[in-house]
């Protein structure tokens, strides 16, 4: 089943961080099949900072839980570090579009969550949450509770828990799409920050051009019906991304790439049979 | 069906503002005034046996003084009490497997709409007849009342925890034990104090009326007994003495829900 995929067609290193091997994915939607994921095969590199852009109904969300391994793959595979995925794994942290915090712990109880099962003793665990909600800048709220918090500091709290837990990957399904539009430019220049220190491989998924070059090495355009990958955009900007780069036209000129592949989109496939 | 609701918790609905609380102190005084004043009336009006305010206070502190109020009270207290844990204990944990696991849901659903349809005082005849005339029956019927009126929503509060949060709890690492006690439990608390509210409610209401049936003591024996012998200032004592040990109880879990929820953002 699975295609042989010669080495030689990876350039960079010999085993990607991340690999999906000719993943396909559908859902019966009343009683009609909807091809979520059409054969998606795609390398990324050991801490790479990809971003996944497309229409909805292009699969992101679908290839986001299949890499978390919240959704087993109807066919193919996603390894990890050459390591099949078979459910999720802290190793693997995710952060979702709806925060996920739990309610009725404390900004530090959700920090220490993941550590807590892990098995950290409580002072360990203490000093490893300190530092992340210091990195997200949430020292003086550790003690409130989530209902207090306005959204971006929900995320940045969901970012801290995902963090404390030290996975080698990060997936974020659309982590920002709640926020206002200043809100999120403020935590793509503090992700980016911090990822930049606490270098991390990073799947992010967006409905937002902007976001979605501003943020990576890599842009994913996907296509929708079925899901699949359309255009891989190569993103050359350097790092630190600042607010000036926003304003150049070389982020212009990727922007109008990206804008364009994701919204003038060859009208969907008709396939018979795979 | 239920996601969309699970939005929404149980307990939002009596989560009034400070402001509109103590807007209607005023109005609560004088609607007790009201209720007084028309008491009072009814009372003059010249129904045969009617008792005035004063009349049946007197009747309570007789009562409270030969010690038969609290003894009654306790009684019926004991009886609800008993009844109401043995009900939460089966409930709790029986909602949690109905929400858990799908075929356990199958299988005690259909018995559990079926007699939420019997009213629990329904089977006191069938209980008497197995269990004789001491506290077991009645004791049976309450814990029966609680049960089934708590079960249904802890099984509700299970079914619609936030599937993001269990996922969020999955990739942390949580293995199903863990998602269950650490994620399940807390996020359906406010469905299970609902529950027992309710439970409690429905306890309350049928101990009175199993004592009515058959009891040599509690709240409704002592109706029953005031009602052989024409003697409505008595019944009026229990009547006020149930509706207020009620009230109290219903207030006490109501304050309990809201402590042990106040982290649920209400809307």
């Amino acid at each position: 089943m699975s295609p042989v995929i010669p080495n030689a067609v990876t350039p960079e290193p010999a085993t990607p961080k991340i690999e999906f091997r000719d993943v396909s994915h559908s859902f019966d939607l009343g009683g009609e099949t909807f091809a979520a994921l059409d054969h998606v095969s795609l390398d990324i590199a050991e801490g790479e900072f990809v971003t996944v852009v497309g229409p909805s109904g292009c699969g992101k969300s679908t290839l986001m839980n299949i890499t978390a391994g919240l959704l087993d793959p109807q066919s193919g595979e996603v390894l990890v570090d050459g390591q099949p995925v078979r459910g999720p794994s802290p190793q693997r942290g995710v952060i979702f579009q709806q925060y996920a915090l739990f309610p009725w712990m404390t900004v530090r109880k959700n920090v220490e969550f993941g550590l807590k099962i892990a098995g950290v003793n409580a002072e360990e665990r203490r000093r490893t949450a300190e530092r992340f909600i210091d990195m997200v800048g949430l020292s003086d709220f550790a003690d409130a509770l989530p209902k207090t918090l306005s959204g971006g500091m929900k995320q940045r709290c969901a970012i801290a828990r995902a963090y404390a837990v030290d996975p080698t990957i990060l997936l974020m399904d659309e982590p920002f799409g709640a926020l206002d539009a200043l809100t999120r430019v403020q935590l793509q220049d503090r992700l980016l920050d911090t990822w930049s220190r606490e270098r991390r491989t990073v799947l992010f998924i967006t409905h937002d051009v902007d976001e979605a070059v501003y943020l990576a090495n890599r842009v994913i355009v996907m296509a929708a019906r079925p899901g699949r990958v359309h255009r891989v955009i190569d993103v050359d900007l350097p790092y630190p991304r600042t607010e000036d780069m926003r304003l150049s036209p070389e982020f212009a000129e990727l922007r109008r790439e990206v804008w364009h592949s994701v919204y003038h989109q060859p009208s969907p496939i008709e396939r018979t049979s795979p | 069906m239920v996601r969309k609701t699970a939005r929404s918790s149980p307990s939002a609905t009596t989560g009034d503002t400070a402001r509109n609380r103590r807007s209607t102190v005023p109005l609560t005084i004088g609607s007790g005034l009201l209720g007084l004043a028309v008491w009072v009336l009814l009372a003059n009006s010249g129904i045969q046996g009617f008792p005035g305010p004063l009349e049946v206070a007197e009747r309570a502190v007789a009562s409270i003084g030969d010690g038969t109020l609290f003894g009654d009270l306790f009684a019926s207290l004991r009886r609800v009490l008993t009844g109401f844990v043995l009900g939460i204990a089966l409930a709790v944990p029986v909602g949690f497997l109905m929400g858990w696991y799908a075929p356990v849901r199958g299988l005690i659903e259909p018995w559990l709409q079926f007699f939420r349809m019997v009213p629990p005082l329904a089977i006191i005849p069938l209980a008497i007849v197995l269990m004789g005339i001491g506290e077991t029956p009645k004791i049976f019927v309450i814990f029966l009342a609680s049960f089934l009126s708590s079960v249904v929503s802890t099984f509700q509060g299970v079914v619609s925890v936030d599937s993001t949060l269990i996922n969020a709890a999955r990739v942390l690492g949580a293995k199903d034990r863990r998602v269950f006690t650490g994620v399940v439990v807390p996020a359906s608390t406010p469905f299970i104090l609902v529950g027992m509210r309710i439970g409690l409610g429905a306890s309350w209401a049928t101990v009175v009326a199993a004592e009515l049936l058959a009891a040599q003591e509690g709240l409704g024996y002592r109706m029953q007994q005031a009602q052989l012998y024409y003697d409505l200032p008595t019944i009026f004592v229990q009547l006020i003495v149930i509706g207020l040990v009620g009230l109290l109880m219903d207030r006490l879990l109501l304050l309990a829900e809201r402590r042990l929820t106040s982290w649920q953002e209400r809307r």
